[in-house]
């Protein structure tokens, strides 16, 4: 689906992504992490084509410089900011259909799951619409569009919580879609995600293939040994449902498999004060006697 | 083909909601009915009147602001557009690299030359409903020199905002064109250069290579081909060329100018990073 052979891309003397090798097959979705100025945009641009990098970059085998119409057909893409278009919003659907063959009434139901009502708003410049409003309408044709790989930077960014909620569940609906979601947070996209990519300097730092459908349906038991136990910990934590003995110092529970990331998020905000910790299957949800861990 | 035309659909439906179309119509629009409040038409000069003279006078204010305005107008939206994030987003859309360049060139034109046209299409229409006899072959001759200097200008400008990495560069580039197309027109500069005794030829050479002087040469020598009012180096030239050479020479090759700029800044956008 997407191969990145020896990627480098350096802005004047900034070298920003750095000798790339990176792979994603088809229906794998992942998380690309990392802080500001890691690379991330500057990835996705790539993938775009929109930028000129030294290396290869195939999506879908084709190079998205040479065949950006061909690559871009079957490429949803949110953006992390909104652009500020002048133009109305049913103008942006018009040309956002026109020039991918998409159907408008595709991108008005998605729009319409989200709680976006683009009759009531098609006459007024994007530009005017409130943060929440423009992200929505972009996820819709990101997600209305007939595409097989989505890339979205930030896109929860702007959206209220029903919203947000909304949107992964949508998310979830396209299982069989590859995926690319950057993100500062980790927690918010783990249950969606099947792979974990860290970018640091642009370099990928990190790379974890989380997912297994079997541990998505799988229960963790968890054990957490503090240092020195800690009241916000301790909070935290039961509203995880965990228990503890050794005066608040051990904890002990069970996470599902698809909130494992997220809680090893939580555990990383306590890092300094953990002395140990276990995840282990418990029991499968699905398939009971299934055998796995995680080294943490 | 179709996404070139749904591209430049959208430039002029975003054009025509933006401020700088709306100060550019009424300015166009403004001088028409300025010139006709002042009752141009009815006033006699060196032996002009009607709307000749107004079409005249029309044509100078043309040359004066149409450049300028175009210039300004595109560098700052395609540049701030591309600043602001636009591109990344739009060109994340399956639309090739060629299609948005030309698409928005062309409804780039489409909005620069219809309120310029239009202001002189309504006054001849005005004319003819007044009774007043229609100057035709002026009408057709300034049309095709305001398409030119259009097309010249607009490809100018798209080449600078492909060159320029901001808004503000940009900006700045497109300013300073214009004023080396001015400080070489005849009158100006050029007359500073015959007075230090400049080789004619040079002087000649800088005329017809400048699209500012091209056009304005042109329209003088409809109006009144005298050297007083055409400056030494535009009379040398008509006197050498002859006036209907001359005509065909500034219908153009300002737009020539104007079309290889843009192919130039095409190529430059395309071999490069996009945003």
């Amino acid at each position: 689906m997407i191969e990145l052979d020896g990627l480098s891309k350096t802005f004047r003397r900034t070298r920003v992504i750095d000798k790339l090798r990176l792979k994603i097959e088809p229906g794998e979705r992942v998380a690309l992490i990392g802080a500001n100025g890691a690379g991330k945009t500057t990835l996705i641009r790539c993938l775009l084509g929109e930028y000129v990098a030294e290396g290869k970059v195939r999506v879908f085998g084709l190079d998205p410089r040479a065949r950006r119409s061909d690559v871009l057909r079957r490429i949803g893409f949110v953006p992390q900011l909104p652009p500020p278009l002048k133009m109305t919003v049913s103008d942006l659907v018009g040309f956002a259909c026109g020039v991918s063959a998409a159907q408008t009434g595709h991108v008005r139901a998605v729009a319409g799951e989200l709680g976006l009502d683009l009759s009531e708003i098609s006459g007024r410049p994007f530009v005017k619409l409130s943060g929440g409003q423009k992200q929505k309408l972009l996820i819709a044709i990101a997600l209305g569009r007939d595409t097989s790989l989505l890339i979205l930077d930030e896109p929860a960014a702007n959206l209220d919580p029903v919203a947000r909620q909304k949107f992964f569940r949508l998310l979830g609906e396209r299982r069989h879609d590859t995926m690319i979601m950057s993100s500062h947070r980790v927690d918010e996209v783990a249950a969606l995600v099947s792979r974990v990519i860290e970018m640091d300097r642009g370099a990928i730092s990190f790379d974890q293939h989380l997912a297994d459908d079997r541990l998505n349906s799988a229960m963790m038991r968890v054990r957490v040994e503090m240092s020195l136990a800690e009241p916000a910990f301790a909070a935290a934590l039961a509203q995880w449902g965990f228990s503890n003995n050794a005066g608040g110092r051990v904890w002990s529970g069970e996470v599902a498999g698809p909130d494992r990331l997220r809680f090893l998020c939580l555990l990383s905000h306590y890092s300094g004060s953990i002395f140990s910790t276990s995840l282990d299957e418990a029991e499968s949800m699905e398939t009971p006697h299934a055998a796995a861990s995680l080294d943490v | 083909m179709t996404n070139l035309l749904l591209t430049a659909r959208l430039d002029v439906a975003e054009s025509l909601r933006a401020r700088w179309f709306l100060l550019y119509s009424v300015v166009f629009g403004g001088l028409v009915a300025l010139l006709m409040i002042f009752g141009l038409t009815e006033s006699q000069v060196m032996g002009f009147t009607g709307l000749t003279r107004l079409l005249m006078t029309y044509i100078q204010l043309s040359m004066a602001i149409l450049p300028i305005f175009i210039l300004i107008s595109t560098v700052r939206s395609v540049a701030s557009d591309r600043e602001a994030g636009v591109f990344e987003y739009m060109l994340s859309l399956p639309v090739s690299v060629g299609s948005w360049y030309w698409g928005r060139f062309a409804g780039r034109f489409v909005t620069i030359f219809a309120p310029v046209f239009l202001a002189m299409a309504g006054a001849v229409a005005w004319g003819a409903l007044s009774g007043l006899p229609i100057p035709w072959k002026h009408f057709f001759i300034y049309s095709a020199l305001l398409l030119s200097l259009s097309i010249c200008f607009l490809g100018l400008g798209f080449l600078i905002s492909t060159l320029a990495r901001s808004a503000d560069v940009a900006q700045s580039a497109a300013f300073m064109l214009w004023l080396v197309l001015v400080l070489f027109l005849d009158l100006l500069l050029l007359g500073l250069m015959l007075q230090e005794r400049m080789s004619p030829d040079v002087i000649i050479g800088i005329s017809l290579i400048n699209p500012l002087q091209v056009f304005r040469t042109a329209a003088m020598a409809l109006f009144d081909p005298q050297l007083v009012l055409l400056g030494p180096a535009a009379f040398t030239i008509l006197d050498r060329v002859g006036a209907n050479a001359y005509l065909v020479w500034a219908c153009l090759y300002p737009a020539l100018i104007g079309l290889i700029a843009a192919a130039a800044g095409f190529w430059r956008f395309k071999s490069s990073d996009l945003l």
